[in-house]
């Protein structure tokens, strides 16, 4: 696979302790309501998206997003 | 209720009744913003025009308020402009708050040198006695109160109105009539042409009262006050210690629960305290629309404003629009009318304005989103917005309470030019409206002064040697610091360099500029007949 698509989004790791940044994402949201998750969710994607600044790019991660969430978790 | 006096104009018994009168060049349906100023745009240049209106006042409640600067440009070239700045309240800044606490602060004119302010704040009853007064002073408009138009109809080379007046029916023959008759134009319904868009159902209630206050003049947005928790509120100052209160309300609201005194004077002491007293002077609940006609030009009928397109009120992008509506069409029509341009020229206003359309459409529905959020998510990553304002500066750049009119761009029009020349650094490209600067002439201190009713041509030759031809009808600007012209050119004295900077002026560099103050061509250095050719394109003559 390559290693971005053909708009510049990463498909490969690019994660040094993959497991970590997994588990910190996730512990972020412990104890919270769903509606108090919904609003740390949109907060952190604000921000990763203008860390990233790529509007290709955010552009396809919005549609990969998309793409993967009807092709259902399994 | 309001403190204001309407003037009630009067009524004349129109020549048609007692056979005389004769066909027309232009008849304009409607005298609210865009009618008088198309009229007084038209008689600036020898056109005379009929103005029908079923009223005999001006606009009832403040309605649009703020005029933008591209506005009062126009309105400069009347003489009436100046009258509205004095009146009128300036404000160019604006500060967004969160809760109580002030999250973003926006400035809409950041460089100094301009003859006009960002925004002037004054009701729209002023603006439309302002240019009533000047159009009844004007021989070459007639503008007609209690003349009800109540039918069309439209030929290949012309059309013919038909008036009710207090008097009887008359006929009008036009050779074009142009709709200046609001959202809900009789001149589009009697033609039974569609207006589509889109409809939205958040209610807002319009408290405009008469506040003797210090509040600073600056235009003030809450998301969440204390005063109005669970919504926004607007406020902004106009003439007359009046306040322009704006409540979003939601969609369930019982409009006619909220318009009641009592329930206005209850949220109102929220937002003021206990003691501070006013007095009412409109109150209002409106929802509001997104539409825009398929074609402004319809064979001999033109629409311009609120009859031809419709935005939300966020941005100030209503009446600023339908004056650079009638300031685009003017001299098209001038033109035309004359024969100095063919009729495919008013082709150009419909693609030109419904470019703009589109994109006040886009900027308010846009604003409106933001407000009124439409599902939960919507509004989850609005609040994130909002909540990391205080901390991020990026977040600020999201907020949106309204992004605030400014000449639309025209890019991609045929009229314009495209650059050839590659290294500009600055300045308005093609399609773009001018920019103001200060000069030292005495006879006007501004760039714009010198900018006529026709083409105008800017140079920063340098030399009188240098300066390119200039056509028959432009006018020419030659950019100094010193020294005299020649025949049909006005030196422009330099001040502080500003001309120069915000043209990216350098020897030899030209500016053709339209009579709408849009940028139709640019050049390092034209060469000899690139002039000629730029204005016959952008006359529709190319």
């Amino acid at each position: 696979m390559a290693e971005t698509a053909s708009g510049g989004l990463r498909q490969t790791l690019n994660l040094a302790q993959p497991d970590d940044i997994f588990s910190a994402i996730v512990d972020a949201h412990r104890g919270l309501s769903d509606e108090q998750c919904r609003a740390l969710d949109a907060g952190l994607i604000l921000l990763l998206a203008n860390h990233v600044g790529d509007a290709g790019v955010i552009r396809e991660v919005l549609a990969a997003a998309r793409r993967a969430l009807e092709g259902g978790a399994t | 209720m309001s403190s204001h006096t309407y003037r009630h104009y009067p009524y004349r018994r129109p020549a048609e009744l007692d056979g005389r009168g004769g066909r027309r060049p232009v008849v304009i349906a409607g005298a609210g913003l865009a009618g008088p100023t198309l009229a007084l745009a038209l008689a600036l240049r020898g056109v005379p025009s009929v103005i029908l209106d079923e009223d005999d006042t001006v606009s009832v409640g403040s309605r649009s308020i703020c005029q933008a600067r591209h506005s009062l440009e126009v309105w400069d070239r009347f003489g009436v402009a100046r009258r509205m700045v004095d009146k009128g309240i300036t404000w160019e800044q604006g500060e967004v708050y969160l809760g109580d606490r002030p999250i973003y602060h926006f400035n809409l004119a950041p460089e100094p040198g301009h003859k006009f302010p960002a925004f002037v704040n004054l009701q729209q009853y002023y603006v439309e006695e302002y240019l009533f007064e000047r159009c009844l002073a004007d021989d070459l408009i007639d503008l007609r109160f209690r003349h009800r138009l109540v039918g069309v109809q439209a030929g290949a080379d012309g059309v013919t109105v038909e008036v009710e007046t207090p008097d009887g029916r008359y006929a009008l023959d036009a050779e074009w009539l142009v709709a200046c008759d609001g959202v809900r134009s009789t001149v589009r319904h009697l033609l039974d042409l569609p207006f589509p868009g889109e409809v939205f159902h958040d209610q807002f209630l319009i408290a405009d009262i008469r506040l003797a206050s210090e509040l600073p003049k600056e235009r003030r947005f809450w998301f969440y006050p204390p005063f109005h928790p669970t919504n926004s509120v607007l406020l902004h100052r106009q003439a007359d210690n009046v306040l322009r209160v704006d409540f979003q309300l939601g969609r369930d609201a019982d409009p006619e629960e909220e318009k009641k005194p009592e329930n206005v004077d209850r949220r109102l002491r929220q937002m003021f305290g206990p003691d501070t007293r006013w007095e009412h002077e409109w109150t209002s609940v409106y929802t509001f629309t997104c539409r825009m006609m398929e074609r402004f030009v319809q064979g001999r009928v033109i629409f311009a404003g609120d009859a031809a397109h419709v935005v939300s009120p966020f941005g100030a992008r209503g009446g600023n629009a339908a004056i650079a509506d009638v300031d685009n069409l003017a001299w098209k029509l001038a033109r035309v009318l004359s024969g100095a341009s063919p009729a495919a020229l008013l082709d150009t206003y419909c693609s030109e304005r419904r470019a703009a359309a589109r994109e006040n459409i886009l900027n308010s529905t846009r604003s409106t989103d933001f407000i009124t959020p439409k599902f939960p998510a919507a509004r989850a990553f609005r609040d994130a917005a909002l909540s990391l304002a205080r901390e991020f500066p990026f977040a600020r750049a999201l907020i949106n309470s309204g992004r605030l009119s400014v000449p639309t761009a025209q890019s991609g029009s045929p009229l314009d030019t495209p650059d050839g020349d590659a290294d500009w650094r600055s300045g308005p490209a093609p399609g773009l409206a001018m920019l103001d600067a200060p000069v030292a002439n005495r006879g006007g201190g501004f760039l714009i002064d010198h900018v006529g009713p026709e083409f105008t041509l800017i140079s920063f030759a340098g030399r009188v040697a240098d300066l390119p031809e200039l056509p028959a009808g432009v006018t020419g600007l030659m950019v100094a610091r010193e020294g005299s012209a020649p025949a049909g050119w006005t030196v422009l004295h330099e001040r502080d360099g500003l001309v120069r900077q915000r043209y990216d002026g350098r020897a030899g560099t030209a500016y053709l500029i339209r009579p709408d103050r849009y940028v139709a061509a640019r050049w390092r250095k034209p060469a000899g007949s690139e002039v000629a050719s730029a204005l016959r394109r952008a006359t529709g003559n190319g």
